[in-house]
């Protein structure tokens, strides 16, 4: 189900503006204000995460300078050595060195090659289940979409593992490797690694991309299309000419919407990804880490860093990521809000 | 004209192509989980815990954690949304709201370490029941918000003065006259946060815990097991039967979704019959 927000009526409005008229006791106003209050918390919330990683941050970022940007290492260093390294005045074990590059290039790597795949996909079913089917079947295949929109991302790694991931190794991969592009072949890979995440991912995400998108198809006025057919046009033609341009801005939104959840995706690449930390992916089917899932990996070693140091760090890589996933959060949803016909749904699309 | 039909028809077969490649996913995420599971269903899968081959614990602290939920987000989420609808103007509705649903488009994890960083070791509380429903609500409030807004927006604005005109006062109306109608899409909203909750690990990873005891009701202190964290951490282990016990977990988690998504969608199809039968 998604949902939309619509405009204001003008009746709305008249009966808004007779607010001050009606009849308002001490109850009306403890209610309102208790009202008033719950609305504030999810911004409040908000505020209160950023603050909070970049207060935990604060000491990583005086620490590590602008080497955290170009560092390829993130190590934590000799945790029992006893001798510390310092700068600016914080401490950090021996041997200790924190840079996010390679975390950032598997991140932004897995999520774009998820949106290259999720896109057409999401968009080509799209187009099919609602110009093609009847309407009595388009609701029983909607509920498919919910199944994997809501899908723990934990049992995302499970099938990546167990299904999905011997597929990719044997035989995506002889189907990619025969093409012979430098980056895309390589030695028979493991069941896990950059290829088998970035598909689950396109999984993930393309719930978010498709519920966006059967709205906006059905947004299309049937006119535009009437008028297109009359002039002789094929029924695809029709929809390359007509319904795609008229939805395209929609569906830049919700593309952005897309690959931010699939920036932020946390356990289902921690499960597949094969974890390789302190290198780049060699090719497209070798392991690789991102930034949310080495926060969960990490996070338990960096604990007992005496000098915390491990911990503000992963604070850094924290606030790395969470500006980056707002601000495909915030830009999408400034477009949409812009100029698509239809509102974007919350999160995750269900 | 020959090369256009072609192209006509080359253009439906992606498409249908592409339609199969969203549906075949969501089939074997099921089909292999519940394969996987098989060997591990019996009757000493719940009623065991998780040191001895079981998953009793887990579900009950699961179901516990639902319940932490539906009471903190459920009780914010609706009333942010009823003052959404109802009661916020301008600036300050279109500011709230828009930071309400970007909240719900931040990453997990960000959830996850905040809440360690602060609940579990600044507050002292530990891994704990309260820190963990309070991060899993975090995560979920924003959708009930959405859906409480919209459920109540739909709502004829004529309803609203009629109530008015009979001179009954704001709270009557808001508990007489708008939430009855309103209420099967404002529980539908409810179930999609559940429904998300059942599923979620990593903002409970470290603020959670786990034990191998069945969860209780102190907030404080005590560790509370949860599927999401069996099926991760089973799924590490070498040997058949964890990966068993593990595909089981993620089998029960599955079919608490599966039941939710069927309460939804009765639920939304009565929302939207009540609201039809009132317009005009």
């Amino acid at each position: 189900m998604s949902v939309t927000a619509e405009g204001r009526t003008g009746s709305w409005r008249r009966w808004r503006a007779t607010r001050a008229a009606r009849s308002v006791g001490p109850t009306e106003r403890i209610v309102r204000s208790l009202l008033a209050l719950a609305a504030v918390v999810p911004t409040a919330a908000l505020a209160f995460l950023a603050y909070e990683i970049v207060r935990s941050a604060y000491p990583a970022i005086v620490f590590n300078g602008w080497h955290f940007f170009t560092t390829k290492t993130f190590t934590l260093g000799n945790l029992y050595g006893g001798s510390l390294e310092v700068h600016h005045g914080y401490k950090a074990p021996h041997g200790a060195a924190y840079g996010v590059l390679p975390l950032l290039v598997g991140t932004l790597l897995s999520s774009f090659i998820a949106l290259l795949v999720a896109v057409p996909v999401a968009v080509g079913g799209v187009i099919v289940l609602v110009e093609k089917l009847p309407e009595r079947l388009q609701g029983p295949l909607g509920v498919f979409l919910e199944l994997l929109a809501g899908v723990p991302s934990v049992i995302f790694g499970l099938w990546g593992v167990y299904a999905f991931g011997p597929l990719v190794s044997r035989t995506v991969f002889r189907w990619i490797a025969a093409l012979h592009i430098p980056w895309l072949s390589g030695e028979i890979p493991a069941r896990q690694g950059l290829l088998t995440a970035s598909l689950v991912l396109a999984v993930m995400i393309i719930p978010i991309i498709a519920s966006i998108t059967r709205e906006l198809v059905r947004s299309v006025p049937a006119i535009s299309k009437e008028g297109a057919v009359a002039l002789g046009l094929t029924h695809s033609e029709t929809i390359r000419t007509v319904t795609l341009p008229f939805i395209r801005t929609g569906l830049i939104a919700a593309s952005i919407l897309g690959l931010a959840r699939a920036l932020g995706e946390t356990i289902a690449v921690l499960i597949i990804s094969g974890n390789a930390l302190n290198t780049y992916p060699r090719n497209i089917f070798a392991p690789f880490s991102s930034m949310a899932s080495t926060i969960a990996a990490i996070l338990d070693g960096a604990l007992t860093d005496s000098t915390k140091m491990a911990v503000h760090s992963l604070a850094e890589v924290g606030l790395v990521l969470l500006v980056v996933t707002l601000a495909a959060n915030l830009g999408g949803r400034a477009l949409a809000n812009r100029f698509s016909p239809v509102g974007l749904p919350v999160g995750r699309g269900v | 004209m020959r090369r256009r039909r072609w192209k006509d028809r080359v253009f439906w077969g992606g498409c249908t192509l592409a339609l199969a490649l969203i549906i075949a996913p969501a089939i074997s995420v099921l089909v292999s989980v519940f394969h996987q599971a098989a060997p591990a269903m019996s009757w000493s899968l719940i009623t065991h815990r998780t040191n001895a081959g079981g998953i009793e614990n887990a579900i009950l602290g699961t179901l516990l954690l639902l319940l932490g939920v539906l009471i903190v987000a459920g009780s914010i989420g609706v009333g942010a949304g009823i003052y959404l609808a109802e009661f916020a103007s301008g600036r300050t509705e279109r500011i709230l709201r828009f930071y309400s649903e970007v909240l719900a488009g931040s990453p997990s994890i960000i959830i996850g370490y905040v809440g360690y960083v602060t609940l579990v070791v600044g507050f002292h509380w530990g891994f704990s029941l309260l820190a963990a429903v309070i991060a899993l609500s975090t995560l979920v409030v924003p959708y009930i918000v959405k859906t409480t807004e919209v459920a109540l927006r739909q709502l004829p604005t004529y309803l609203r003065e009629g109530a008015a005109g009979l001179g009954m006062r704001e709270t009557t109306i808001l508990w007489r006259i708008l939430l009855p109608p309103a209420l099967p899409g404002i529980v539908s909203g409810l179930i999609v946060a559940l429904a998300i909750s059942t599923g979620e690990l990593a903002p409970l990873l470290y603020t959670a815990g786990f034990s191998d005891s069945n969860p209780s009701l102190h907030l404080f202190h005590q560790a509370v097991p949860y599927l999401t964290n069996v099926t991760y951490t089973d799924l590490a282990l070498p040997g058949a039967q964890a990966h068993a016990t593990a595909a089981a977990a993620g089998a029960f988690s599955l079919i608490l979704l599966i039941v939710l998504i069927g309460i939804g969608r009765l639920l939304s199809r009565r929302a939207r019959m009540a609201t039809r039968q009132m317009t005009l």
